[in-house]
Order: structure tokens, then sequence, then C-alpha cells
């Protein structure tokens, strides 16, 4: 990027309003606001389209930078977030920089915001294509930066999602290293007994996951293996592993987080003692060993969840007690099994006729509610009937508690060492719910499995192969291009720097250094543009590429300007 | 007609203005004062963008961000509180520390935005318009605000800012740490050694002046305005122009 800007670069923006069907349009005058636009400063061109984002209104855009000639674009329509890449994309495909573009938000933040107030939603509109305006004006042109890819992957976690990750990066051809915590791989799955719905032995897809990993020659798996550090970016990082001691460091270029979740030890919840009162998955070992000796058996579902302190559905459980429950009938029918439950959730293919098979087997189902909570007392629950109306006792030999899976300790230390956020569960929180259900918002970095949210192992399987997809994406490249809109040092600038440091101490990213001559250096790739550095900087000598000083000045002065 | 406050809104990408827009999709409606720029992290937001809306004319500035512990920048929102409130304290010295505000507001805040902006937008109609805008009596006022933003752009504050969280929360070369107590101190009085400074400054720039114009203009004791002289002569900001009888008249050394 050059640092010296054309002064006399004659600055030609072209607005296009757009309708948004009626959601605009059926608010305010758009027509009108393209009108007004076109009365600004430097806008060469303005229009007004039904849906600027449609095939038509994105070659009408191409259309005007053609015969206008024009060098910035403002789309005023809903919002950046969704939009902004396509309009980008738009305007460089007719040869413009994508950076030279600047949307301008009247939908999400305006007409659907101040639908009684119309007049008032048109002023507000026209103040912000104003801004809008004087921003692009001041917009310069941007190169993305080129960084190498290094094809390995690294997965933290050897749980069912963690090695449907693995073999799936595998066979994708790149070198994947598997890390697990524990001696062992297979997570969960190990302490498992039968699996739903269709109730194949937990140890058979063990078995089967073993041997689809033996056969893969570029898999590398440490077990008994911790994660100590970590540097570097997209498609570069070091990672130093612990392994019995012993440190390993390795280089990969994009990690998969399956470190899975733990169980709620229901410590001081239904009389809880791990010997009458039980947890689901100390009653898989028992029926693993095929020795149920109890003759009146009730589970209680949602046993510390859904409750101010666990407030979420943890959507195992359902039916993990119906599986335990079928399997235990299988083993004994003479078992007598009551299910003690607020709200069954059945939802998937088989799942709710897994429900009635359970019934069928002469399983009880009673509902009781959050204020009226089963009591366990020594060899009876008693319970209230919303039925009946009335507390009912039933006696029992053993209890079993359906307790929800909560997010591991480790999640926060890995969390920080990775950048990336975690939800209020403390589970891992991915980039977008809906179109980034497997990314997190730090590129090359993924998530998986139930240290998301609690997963079956169908849904686990699902994700580690989505993120294994998703991980791909970047693997496959021998480079790839990463965010051109970071802080730099202006040669210019070079002699302002009085090496105070400041901007190095509040750089979340370690992306800037002094090098050996003494002289600030940010690393173009490492930076993610949060601006934090010049904001703070005692010089005023960073700049932030396309939030720069000037462009932030000139849209905080074309909004004011009018009121002096 | 009733007063329309004029409100400028400073939004991060990744919480406020996606709750801003969460906003909009659950057709949560709100009084249409506020004007959005958006930015990265809220704590891009330099503390002379606040000070130029207000010089602009802007009747109220509100910065959000991510909250405590959310930002996507990992901690870029406690820079963007250090900064703010700095802005706060020099705007208590005029009484405008009313016009500003920081909020928290996450992605899946739509409501908590809507009632953020409502709430900022009446407490600003309380206070009614800017004063800056109506007329030559609030010229002080101008030049006050202006000599806040002078300052706020020097080395010494921002260092200040820069390294408090450095200096309050991690130990110095000699293994003590300042407490936040004996920082504050430090910073509430050059917040206010500063802004006269500054204030000193800027009237020079409009013409050279003896310690005595100067003290009368910016209305404090002579001492105080000499013992700022000598700190701003030592930073090559101003000098002696000449001697008129007995007094000595400073001009100032910089540009514009």
């Amino acid at each position: 990027m050059k640092d010296t800007k054309n002064e006399n670069e004659d600055i030609r923006i072209g607005v296009f309003v757009c309708h948004c069907g009626s959601n605009i349009g059926g608010l305010i005058d758009c027509k009108k606001l393209a009108e007004y636009a076109r009365s600004l400063p430097r806008v060469a061109h303005s229009e007004d389209n039904l849906y600027t984002c449609s095939e038509t209104g994105l070659s009408s855009i191409k259309k005007a930078i053609k015969e206008h000639n024009l060098n910035r674009v403002i789309v005023a329509s809903c919002t950046p977030r969704t939009h902004e890449p396509l309009f980008r994309e738009c305007i460089s495909e007719a040869g413009l920089n994508p950076y030279l573009f600047t949307f301008v938000n009247i939908r999400d933040q305006c007409t659907w915001v101040h639908m009684k107030e119309p007049d008032k939603a048109y002023e507000k509109s026209k103040d912000l294509i104003r801004m809008g305006v004087y921003r692009a004006a001041k917009l310069e042109p941007l190169e993305k930066i080129k960084i190498n890819i290094n094809p390995t992957a690294l997965v933290i976690g050897g749980g069912v999602a963690g090695m449907s990750a693995a073999i799936s990066l595998c066979k994708q051809g790149f070198k994947t290293y598997l890390i697990e915590k524990e001696k062992e791989l297979g997570g969960r799955l190990r302490s498992l007994h039968r699996l739903f719905p269709h109730d194949i032995d937990a140890s058979e897809l063990l078995n089967k996951f073993y041997s689809e990993m033996d056969k893969l020659n570029n898999l590398i798996v440490y077990t008994s293996c911790t994660i100590n550090h970590l540097d570097g970016f997209i498609g570069n990082y070091q990672v130093e592993l612990e392994k019995e001691g012993e440190l390993i460091n390795i280089d990969v270029g994009a990690i998969v987080v399956a470190i899975g979740s733990e169980v709620l030890v229901p410590n001081g919840l239904y009389s809880y003692d791990g010997k009458k009162v039980i947890t689901q998955l100390q009653f898989e070992e028992i029926l693993k060993l095929g020795q149920v000796n109890a003759k009146n058996l009730v589970m209680i579902q949602c046993a510390g969840s859904r409750n101010d302190d666990i407030p979420y559905c943890s959507s195992v459980c359902c039916m993990t007690a119906l599986k335990n429950a079928i399997v235990c009938k299988e083993l004994n029918p003479d078992v007598k099994i009551t299910i003690l439950f607020r709200d069954i959730y059945t939802p998937g293919t088989f799942y709710e006729e897994y429900y009635r098979k359970a019934r069928e087997n002469g399983v009880v189902f009673m509902r009781y509610t959050s204020d009226k909570p089963p009591i366990v007392e020594n060899g009876v629950v008693k319970v209230h009937n919303q039925y009946l109306n009335r507390m009912i006792e039933i006696p029992n030999d053993l209890v079993v508690l359906s307790t929800p899976l909560i997010a591991r300790e480790d999640n926060e230390f890995l969390a920080k060492l990775l950048k990336v956020p975690l939800e209020s569960n403390k589970f891992f929180l991915e980039a977008h719910v809906k179109l980034r259900p497997v990314d997190f918002a730090t590129d090359g970095v993924f998530v998986c499995g139930t240290a998301k949210w609690p997963t079956d192992i169908s849904e686990s399987i699902t994700q580690g192969q989505a993120a294994a997809s998703r991980a791909g994406l970047i693997l496959s490249h021998e480079t790839m291009e990463v965010e051109g809109a970071t802080s730099y040092l202006p040669e210019h600038n070079k002699d302002l720097c009085k090496g105070c440091e400041v901007c190095i101490k509040v750089c979340p990213y370690k992306a800037i250094k002094k090098n050996e001559k003494g002289e600030i250096e940010i690393i173009q790739a490492l930076c993610k543009g949060c601006g934090l550095c010049g904001a703070s900087c005692t010089k005023k000598a960073i700049t932030i590429k396309h939030f720069t000083n000037e462009q932030i000045l000139s849209e905080i002065k074309a909004l004011g300007g009018e009121v002096a | 007609m009733s007063f329309e406050p004029k409100i400028l809104g400073f939004l991060c990408n990744w919480c406020s203005y996606a709750g801003a827009d969460l906003a909009g999709v659950s057709r949560i409606q709100y009084p249409p004062n506020i004007r959005v720029i958006r930015v990265m992290c809220s704590g891009r937001v330099d503390p002379e963008f606040i000070f130029e809306g207000l010089l602009t004319g802007l009747d109220g500035v509100i910065v959000m961000g991510c909250h405590p512990g959310d930002c996507h920048y990992l901690e870029g929102n406690y820079e963007a509180e250090k900064k703010f409130n700095m802005v706060k304290k020099f705007l208590e010295l005029i009484n405008f520390e009313n016009r500003i505000r920081l909020e928290w507001v996450s992605a899946s805040e739509g409501a908590r935005f809507a009632e953020v902006v409502t709430d900022f937008t009446n407490q600003i109609r309380e206070l009614g318009p800017s004063p800056i805008n109506k007329s030559e009596a609030d010229k002080r006022l101008r030049e006050k605000l202006q000599a806040m933003k002078m300052a706020v752009s020097n080395y010494r504050m921002r260092a200040l800012v820069g390294r408090e969280r450095d200096i309050t929360e991690n130990e110095n070369a000699y293994g003590d740490k300042t407490p936040l107590e004996k920082f504050e101190n430090i910073f509430n009085k050059a917040i206010r050694d500063e802004f006269y400074r500054h204030y000193i400054l800027l009237k020079l720039n409009q013409s050279p002046k003896s310690v005595k114009d100067l003290a009368k203009e910016i209305e404090i004791d002579p001492s105080e305005v000499l013992d700022h002289l000598l700190i701003l002569k030592g930073r090559g900001q101003v000098d002696m122009e000449n001697i008129i009888g007995i007094t000595p008249i400073y001009i100032s050394l910089m540009e514009g």
C-alpha cells in the first residue's frame, strides 16, 4: 500500500438506495433519498432499487460503475453484517477495489425500529447516507494479505467427535495430530454400555473407530497428552504439547477443539450417594456387568438441570434414560421401572418410537413439576402426582439420576490459549449459531461435539465430520488471503514513534513487536484490525486501515455539520 | 417543536452493532435520535472522537461494546473503558459528563440495546440542547472542549491511559505494584493540569499573552499559570516572545 495518497484523485461516488421490497420502501421514500444523495458532494450517481442485492440490483451497480466512471460505491440497505461481502464482491467484479465500498444501515437500525415515525426515520436515513458519503470519500484501496498454509491439522480430544474429525481429515489427505488427555482414545464412549436408538454395543462402535484409525498412515496419536502453549495464526500455528513430562513441538495449519464435556456429579442432590442413588453413567456400568439386583427402580430426569444454576436442557438424558430402561427390562423384565420426568424430549429419527417401545415394555412415566420436585428417602421416592393431585410414594431399591453434561473446567484455559469465547455456561461459543455452527470467530479454529453443547453420539460424529470439512477448506489451499483492514505504521510516521510500547501492551494478538533496530513492527497476518493500538498510540502514529481517524472524523463532522 | 436530540453512537462490530441489528430483526422500537458509526472494537474509539462529536454540536455521544470478558478482541472493551473514563473526567470539569455514556450490549441483547438507547435519549432530552451551538456567550465552553480535545491527543494523557492497566495490575522492574488509589490521584491531577496547559496553549495560539492575561481569561491563579507555562516551555510548546515593561509575553510554538 502506498503511503502517499493521490490528493487530486477525482472521487466519484455512486449511492444505491434499496427498497428491500417494502421493508424500507414501505416506510420511507427511497426515490427521494436517492435524490438527496445526489445533492451531496462528490456523488456522481444515485438510484433506488427494489432489491439492490438481487441479480438486477447487482448488475445495475456494475452498469453504473462503468457508465458513470464511479470509484466509490455506497449501498443503503439492510446491514453490513450479512450483505457487505456480496456488494464488495460485486464492485470487485466491476474492477473496483472491494474496500472502496461503504454500507449504510437504513433497515435493521432504521425502518425496522422506527416503524411509527416515518418522517423521523427518513431524516435519520438522510443523516446516515450523508455520513456514508463523507466516509466513502476518504476510503482507500487495500490489498488482502497472503499467507502460507501448513496442510497439517491438530485435533484436541480423542472422543467420538475428535476421532471422527481426525479420521475425516486424514482421509482428505492431511497429516493429523490427535491428542487425548486420558491414557486411551474413545472418550465417554468407553464408559457406555449400549447406544440408542438401535441398542448396539458401544464397544462395537469403538472398535470400528479403532480399526479405521489403524489403517491411516497420516494419523499421529498422542495419548496422556495435554497442550501447554500455542502461538501463531491461521495456517501457521506452533503448538507445544506435553506427554508424560516430555515436551513435543508441532506445527499445524488448523485446529479442531473436541474436548467434550463432563457429567454432573449430583453431590447433595436427591440423597445421591453413588450406591443406592446413582447417575445414569454409573448405571451403565451395572448394565454392562449384567448385574441389576434392584426390583423397583426409579429414574429422575432433569436432575440438576433446567434450574437457575444449569438452565439448559442437556438433550441426551431423556434418550439415555429410555435406553437404559429398555436394556434393563430386557435383562430382567420383572424390574419395575418408573421414570419421573418434567418433559420428555425425543426429537430425531426413531427416537419417538423408542419412547413408545419403552412404554410397551412396561416402563411407567410420571410427571413432576420443578416447583414440586421428588423427595428421595430411604427406600421410597415421594412425588406429587398432578393428575391425582396428591403425594404418592414409590418404593424402590435403586434411584438413577439423569444428570446433565456440563462444561469442562479445562475450557477456560483452552479458550484463553486459542483466543476463542465461551458462552455463559462455559461451553465453547461458535461464530454463528446458524451460518457458522462449527467455526470459531477466530479463523483456523473449529469446534465440535459436546465441547460446544450437549449432543448425542450421532450428532457428535456429524459435527466432527463437519469441523473436519471446514478445516479442510483451509488446509487444501497452499496460500490464503486474510483481512487487509489491519493497523500499520506508515513510513512517514516512523519518526513520530517514541518507542513508548503502549501499542505492544494493548495489542490482544501480540502482533506488534520491536525489531532489532528498536523500531515498532506490526505483523500484518496476526493483526485482526481491532484498532486498539491506533486509538492508544501516544503519538497518533499508527494508522488503522479502513477505520482511519480521517474516515471516522469525517463521518462525525458530516453528522454534526448540519446542526451548526 | 419539541427538542429532538442528535445522538452519536459508536458501536463495536461484534456485539453492540449485532445487538442493534437484532433489535431491528425483532422489531423492537426505540427513539430515532441515534446515528451509528460502526467500529471494529469499542477500544477503537479514540477519545478525540467523543470531543469532536460534542464540538460539532451533537447533544450526546454513547459508546457501546461487548460485555467484560466477552470482547471479540479479548480485552479491547477494558481499554475502551479506560479511555472513556478519562474523557468523562475531563467533561466533569465543565459539567458535561452526563452527555456521554458507555454501555455493554451483547449480540443477543436486542431488547437491551433498545432500552439503553431509549434511556440515554431521554436523559439527553432532559438535559436539553447542547449549549455549544447556542451563542457567542458559549464561546468559552467551546474553547474548553477544544482544549480538552488537544489534551487527549497529547502524549502524557495517552501514555497514562495506555499504561494504566499495566501500571496498576502488574509489577514494575523493581517488583513494586502501584496501588490503584495512588494511580487515581496522579491521574486526576493530570486531568486538571493537562486541561489548563492545553487551554493556555489554545489561548496562545490565538495571540501572544502575558501570565496576567492568561490567568484572567482562563480563570485560574497567575502562579498556577506560570507553573504550567514552565512545563509547556520545557516541552518546547511555548516560548517567551518579548518583555513589555516588566511583563514577559508568551507565544505558542505549536503549528496551527
